[in-house]
């Protein structure tokens, strides 16, 4: 089935092909079309959910982690300020290992109050045991959030999934969606195995109750491995997934485009990336051996799949729309982390949703260029702030 | 390009991991499932004999459920699970509770 559909309503249209039985959420521009769409969808009887309205979203995420618990497969939504607001359930529901699976429309933390996206709230949970996606684009943001029932509830895996759709430029645009037959998704995506554990009536008993300060340590490695593991079950499920649905979405935890002999290589994640690919376009017809590796995964990091481009590669541009104030960054720091020798610039730009054209990646990625070949690379420590705009 | 990822048998850590899951973060409801709570006190809760009227009032109101009580009877506290919080010593009406400083 192909139709025209907003990224929030993809998004609802693949939490109803994944049976979903518990939904919770509160309102916040702009996840507020998902939670909608799929309240429309219970009320006419198109999805069995139970839908519980809450007064927060602490409770919205609560009531998603306590339904997991029990054994249902859950869904929730939020963004930005909402996120911030559900901070301590979401480390609650991860150290549980339960495979809560939640949509992230990228928003700007305020203040100044700002709706428009930059990927600063959603990497504000990049610690708390998610697995973290970003998608690019409408399509993607539907196979992900499918996909993210696949990993979560595998047993090798047993964390919950963030699906981050850039808000407004994916949650309110439309594009064409590839999508299976709901039919075709109950073979590949069976009901829920109850696990790790199931909370029935009858049966009582505690999650996490005090012990060792060792047992702390012990279950934080025994998170750390299973997101180890979530890399070979997302490459697993994502080619699975395309041999199945053949919806076109890349595979696997990073996106390689146009990087087979390319001498610098721009690295992003996110909607935007869809303009790094016209800049690349743009540079390779003038010469420029240049190509991108697209993060389709922040968590678990694609550690060995970057440093084996960087290996390649004379130096690289992270176009971050992200910072952690007093450093760079966060997905520059995170790939300087694993660069080795490869000298790794680190631009910021366009956030608070600041627009950022194909002209401009292709100025920042020729700078870059220009600035390694003249030797300069070794001032790379510092993050550039992209603001054309300041004089 | 194919990476290989760590580790190489998926399974069988995944089961240990399973395993150390439910062991460990799990616990079924026992007296004092977070151990001996009573080490924690600092003040012991001592019921005088002479002044208590025996209406269960400290019962009800013990936030740990260590005081057990028959009606028209003395209450009992359980030292091993007592945390000294004092609660009942506040509540009862006739004052016949004493918080006592611990090895006092």
């Amino acid at each position: 089935m192909k139709k025209v559909l907003m990224g929030s309503h993809a998004v609802a249209e693949a939490v109803r092909r994944a049976r979903v039985e518990v939904i919770s959420a509160y309102p916040i521009t702009p996840q507020t079309v998902i939670v909608e769409k799929l309240a429309e969808m219970v009320e006419r009887g198109e999805l069995k959910a139970k839908y519980v309205r809450v007064e927060s979203e602490h409770s919205a995420l609560a009531v998603v982690y306590g339904s997991s618990a029990s054994g249902a497969r859950v869904f929730t939504a939020t963004s930005s300020h909402g996120l911030l607001y559900m901070y301590e359930m979401l480390w609650w529901v991860a150290n549980s290992r339960l495979p809560v699976v939640m949509a992230v429309a990228t928003r700007a933390i305020g203040p100044p109050w700002n709706i428009h996206t930059d990927h600063i709230d959603a990497l504000t949970i990049r610690d708390a045991g998610w697995i973290i996606g970003f998608a690019e684009s409408v399509q993607e943001a539907f196979d992900m959030t499918l996909q993210a029932y696949k990993v979560a509830e595998d047993r090798r895996v047993l964390l919950p999934v963030m699906v981050a759709l850039d808000g407004f430029i994916i949650s309110h645009t439309s594009e064409p969606v590839v999508m299976p037959e709901e039919k075709e998704v109950a073979e590949w995506l069976p009901p829920r195995e109850p696990l790790p554990f199931r909370l029935e009536p009858g049966k009582p008993f505690a999650v996490g109750n005090l012990g060792p300060d060792s047992v702390t340590m012990e279950l934080r490695w025994n998170s750390w491995r299973a997101a180890e593991r979530a890399k070979s079950v997302i490459q697993e499920v994502s080619v699975e997934y395309e041999k199945r649905f053949s919806t076109g979405t890349p595979t696997g935890l990073v996106e390689k485009y146009k990087v087979d002999g390319a001498k610098y290589l721009a690295i992003s994640t996110g909607a935007w990336s869809g303009d790094v690919k016209e800049a690349v376009d743009a540079l390779r017809e003038e010469g420029y051996e240049v190509g991108l590796a697209r993060l389709r995964y922040m968590r678990p990091f694609p550690r060995e799949e970057l440093q084996e481009l960087l290996s390649s590669v004379k130096a690289a541009v992270v176009l971050d729309r992200s910072v952690s104030i007093g450093h760079m960054g966060i997905l520059g720091s995170e790939v300087k982390s694993i660069a080795g020798r490869t000298p790794v610039k680190d631009v910021i730009a366009g956030l608070g949703g600041v627009d950022v054209s194909y002209e401009d990646f292709a100025s920042i990625l020729k700078g870059a260029v220009e600035e390694h070949e003249a030797g300069l690379s070794s001032e790379w420590n510092v993050a550039e702030w992209h603001m054309p705009w300041v004089t | 390009m194919s990476v290989k990822y760590l580790p190489s048998d998926l399974n069988k850590e995944a089961e240990e991991d399973l395993r150390k899951i439910r062991e460990k973060l799990l616990s079924l409801p026992a007296p004092g499932a977070s151990g001996p709570t009573g080490s924690w006190r600092l003040y012991r809760p001592e019921i005088s004999a002479a002044k208590c009227v025996k209406c269960g009032i400290c019962w009800l109101y013990c936030p740990e459920d260590v005081i057990s009580w028959v009606p028209r009877e003395l209450p009992k506290i359980d030292y091993t699970y007592c945390k000294g919080c004092g609660l009942c010593a506040n509540v009862c009406p006739v004052k016949a509770i004493d918080m006592v400083v611990e090895g006092e």
